[in-house]
């Protein structure tokens, strides 16, 4: 590949910030994809396929970034230079923690649909509100080190989303 | 060669000759082969006017194999000899394939996927596909009185890797250039989204003979996008057969049967099946080869009862396509209905009361898959002008991952994820001076390596003794756009790098194929010398027309020095073109390719540029 992009930002013509405009992403997305995809090239030679291989699932990769939140801010985050450590810095907030437990309690004695909806409906809610204090720290205050904090917390809530998945599949 | 594809609009080179392209819906109870002509798709019917082919394969005897009506004529009278529903044995060992008690085979256990002892010899589930898609290429060719250029072959959604190789490799057997392997909910969603100029979500709910398949796509103009997609490659309209088959046996209090018997009594559940979607009640009648006679009728309640689980597991995917889309019943604004087995009035019904809407069913059911994989075989061979064509966007169906310390999975690569895609994780040695690394690759959702699927084990050696921790194993996977997977390991500290590629070993060899390809055409006494010469001929000939093209659009982009590479590599193609040896021409295709590597990627970059030109680029 010889366009040297330094993010997936650029990769879509889109200014780094955490609010993107969604339509805008996916317009660009698709319009890159009708240029790479495979099945442009499905009766070309041998360099041309690698070559489309190799950019459709570059752009796959970066559009999977930009679309998911934790992701995006983990990629702006690491392009202002803070690793946000997932794996090495657990340390969080003890009022946070509390509520997580309880909420993962309350996840354990869901046992019908309904329970598990309400859990959702609330998970929403608060991770709405924790995209919004994560844009006012990046886009707004430039607080990349307070930033970090935040996204922490959203992956919390992204793992909680993932087990109410899980939930819902052991009772059907 | 599609160089010419990522030309500016308007400065498209000189419009090129049509190519036939076929769509085949590989079907487990029936198989059809279509076409798109004049730009209005269409099933290719045989000489006599049906347009379905039975997918039955009958090995009469060494020399002669039956396809379709014949072989289905004979069923019940050969029952080992005669091969129905195999594409339920693709890609399957005997251990991991459903109902083979009640199949009248002699089942040979191989390693990665079971074979079937014939008339004919010992046959690979691959093999036996190929008849039939033989037999479609064949119908195709005649009819449209052409050598096909390539064919899109459908596969169930929710196939996992061994199964889509296993298909990719009968095209081949077959003598078809796949150009893609498309999953049949989104052939089917092409068909019915082009013809209804739908917008919106839809969900395709495609219950076949022998597999289920539950897709949420997104319908926007000129792409088609695959959300979520969810099912099971071992629920179909023959579980329904096999509950009526059983309710029968233990109606009649039957011994168990023989063969033949079995053979005749499956085909009369089958008939009072199809029979109970528009009558109140079906009789089965069969007079057995010890003189028995079974007769007892079935009605419509009882059918529902008998059959009301196999129902409600087609709802446990749907919920979870709908939960991984991140959507809700009330977001989709169709539910498009494919496969035979949808006629059946309880599926209709469950589904519209899932859904809370009625079911759209004004395409033949039969069909859809066919008309839909034609009219994306007419896109991928290039027939369609730029801005009439569309973009497809599909997921894999199951998570491909890795098996780490304790059998236990590592995610790579999560289900629902738009392929093309890659990922890559690094490992580490466990033990002090350790030179070599089992890699062992899965697919599936459970937590247990026991409990996926398995699709290939190697071996990384050669990696420098180090400290345990020490050593830097990178394994990379990437998934292609027909799904398909292969693997890399890399060792990475010490610089030096010990990388291996594998493609997952359950199917077959590339000798294996190659063997079967050769068996193949010296048994139909077809001269595969003349056939490939004239497959490099055309092959050479295209590349040649497409890097001009290419040169004559984007010439700038090249040093003259390079031009000059090009242009020496075209001439010896051209020379060797007019010789009657393929291998040669193989070879200079070859070179000519790699002589337009650089420029092909550049060419790449240069679209991309210019389908972002014109858009503010963020200052960083």
């Amino acid at each position: 590949m010889h366009v040297v992009m330094h993010s997936h930002f650029d990769l879509f013509g889109l200014a780094p910030a955490f609010s993107i405009e969604g339509e805008a992403l996916e317009r660009s997305y698709r319009e890159i994809q009708s240029k790479v995809h495979p099945d442009r090239f499905a009766h070309a030679g041998d360099a041309e396929r690698r070559a489309s291989l190799q950019w459709t699932t570059r752009v796959n990769e970066a559009f999977q970034v930009l679309k998911n939140p934790v992701k995006r801010a983990k990629h702006l985050l690491e392009l202002h230079g803070v690793d946000v450590a997932f794996e090495t810095n657990t340390a969080m907030p003890s009022d946070f923690l509390m509520q997580q437990m309880e909420l993962r309690e309350a996840l354990e004695e869901a046992k019908n649909a309904a329970a598990l909806d309400a859990l959702r409906t609330n998970l929403v809610t608060e991770k709405r509100a924790m995209e919004k204090a994560i844009a006012e720290a990046i886009d707004g205050r430039k607080d990349y080190a307070g930033a970090a904090g935040l996204v922490r917390k959203l992956q919390f809530l992204d793992r909680l989303d993932e087990e109410i998945d899980a939930a819902y599949e052991e009772i059907e | 060669m599609a160089l010419l594809q990522i030309a500016e609009p308007g400065m498209s080179p000189e419009p090129h000759q049509h190519r036939l392209a076929v769509g085949i819906d590989l079907g487990t109870t029936n198989s059809l082969v279509a076409t798109v002509r004049s730009g209005v798709p269409a099933v290719l019917p045989d000489a006599q006017g049906r347009p379905l082919l039975p997918s039955i394969v009958r090995y009469v005897d060494a020399e002669k194999v039956e396809v379709g009506y014949a072989a289905q004529a004979r069923q019940s009278d050969d029952p080992k000899n005669t091969i129905v529903s195999v594409k339920r044995f693709m890609g399957r060992g005997v251990k991991d394939a459903a109902h083979l008690e009640n199949a009248p085979y002699d089942f040979v256990d191989a390693p990665g996927m079971l074979q079937i002892r014939t008339a004919a010899g010992v046959k690979s589930p691959v093999e036996v596909s190929a008849e039939i898609l033989k037999v479609l290429r064949m119908r195709a060719e005649l009819s449209l009185q052409g050598n096909i250029s390539g064919a899109v072959i459908t596969v169930p959604a929710y196939f996992d890797d061994a199964q889509r190789q296993a298909t990719k490799d009968a095209g081949r057997i077959a003598g078809l250039n796949v150009l893609r392997l498309l999953n049949e909910p989104t052939a089917a969603a092409i068909a019915y989204g082009l013809e209804n100029a739908a917008e919106g979500i839809y969900a395709v709910y495609d219950l076949g003979g022998g597999t289920f398949d539950i897709s949420i796509l997104k319908l926007s103009k000129g792409v088609f996008e695959v959300i979520a997609t969810s099912g099971d490659s071992m629920l179909g309209g023959d579980d329904f057969d096999q509950r009526v088959f059983c309710w029968a046996v233990e109606q009649a209090r039957l011994p168990p049967l023989e063969p033949r018997d079995m053979r005749r009594l499956l085909v009369k559940a089958r008939e009072a099946k199809e029979h109970l979607t528009v009558h109140g009640e079906a009789p089965i009648t069969v007079k057995l080869s010890t003189g028995e006679v079974v007769d007892v009728s079935l009605d419509t309640e009882t059918f529902c009862s008998i059959t009301q689980t196999l129902v409600q597991k087609t709802l446990g995917p749907v919920r979870r396509a709908l939960r991984d889309a991140g959507l809700r019943v009330e977001d989709v604004k169709g539910v498009v209905m494919v496969g035979g087995a949808t006629r059946m009035p309880q599926i209709q019904r469950a589904v519209g009361e899932f859904f809370r809407r009625d079911p759209l069913n004004n395409l033949d059911p039969d069909k859809v898959v066919a008309l839909g994989a034609a009219m994306q075989a007419n896109v991928l061979a290039g027939n369609k002008p730029q801005g009439e064509d569309w973009l497809l966007l599909d997921v894999i169906p199951l998570s491909l991952g890795l098996e780490t310390m304790g059998g236990l999975t590592e995610k790579i690569i999560p289900r629902n994820t738009t392929i093309p895609a890659a990922r890559a994780q690094e490992f580490t040695t466990f033990k002090d001076g350790q030179t070599g690394m089992g890699i062992h690759v899965v697919q599936g959702e459970r937590e247990l390596v026991s409990d996926c699927r398995s699709l290939a084990r190697f071996e990384l050696k050669g990696i420098p003794p180090m400290a345990a921790g020490a050593a830097r194993i990178r394994v990379g996977f990437q998934v292609d756009a027909d799904g398909l997977l292969s693997v890399t390991a890399t060792e990475k500290t010490t610089g030096v790098e010990a990388s291996i590629t594998v493609k997952p070993s359950y199917g077959l060899a590339d000798a294996d194929v190659e063997r079967m390809l050769r068996d193949s055409f010296e048994h139909a006494r077809e001269d595969m010398h003349s056939r490939a010469l004239a497959e490099q001929r055309v092959d050479g000939t295209r590349l040649i027309e497409a890097t001009r093209s290419a040169l004559a659009a984007d010439e700038s982009l090249l040093s003259s020095e390079e031009r000059k590479s090009i242009e020496a590599a075209i001439a010896s193609l051209e020379k060797l073109l007019k010789g009657t040896d393929h291998r040669p021409i193989k070879k200079a295709v070859e070179a000519l390719n790699h002589a337009t590597e650089d420029f092909a990627a550049r060419r790449m970059d240069a679209g991309i540029k210019r389908a972002l030109s014109g858009k503010k680029i963020g200052s960083l």
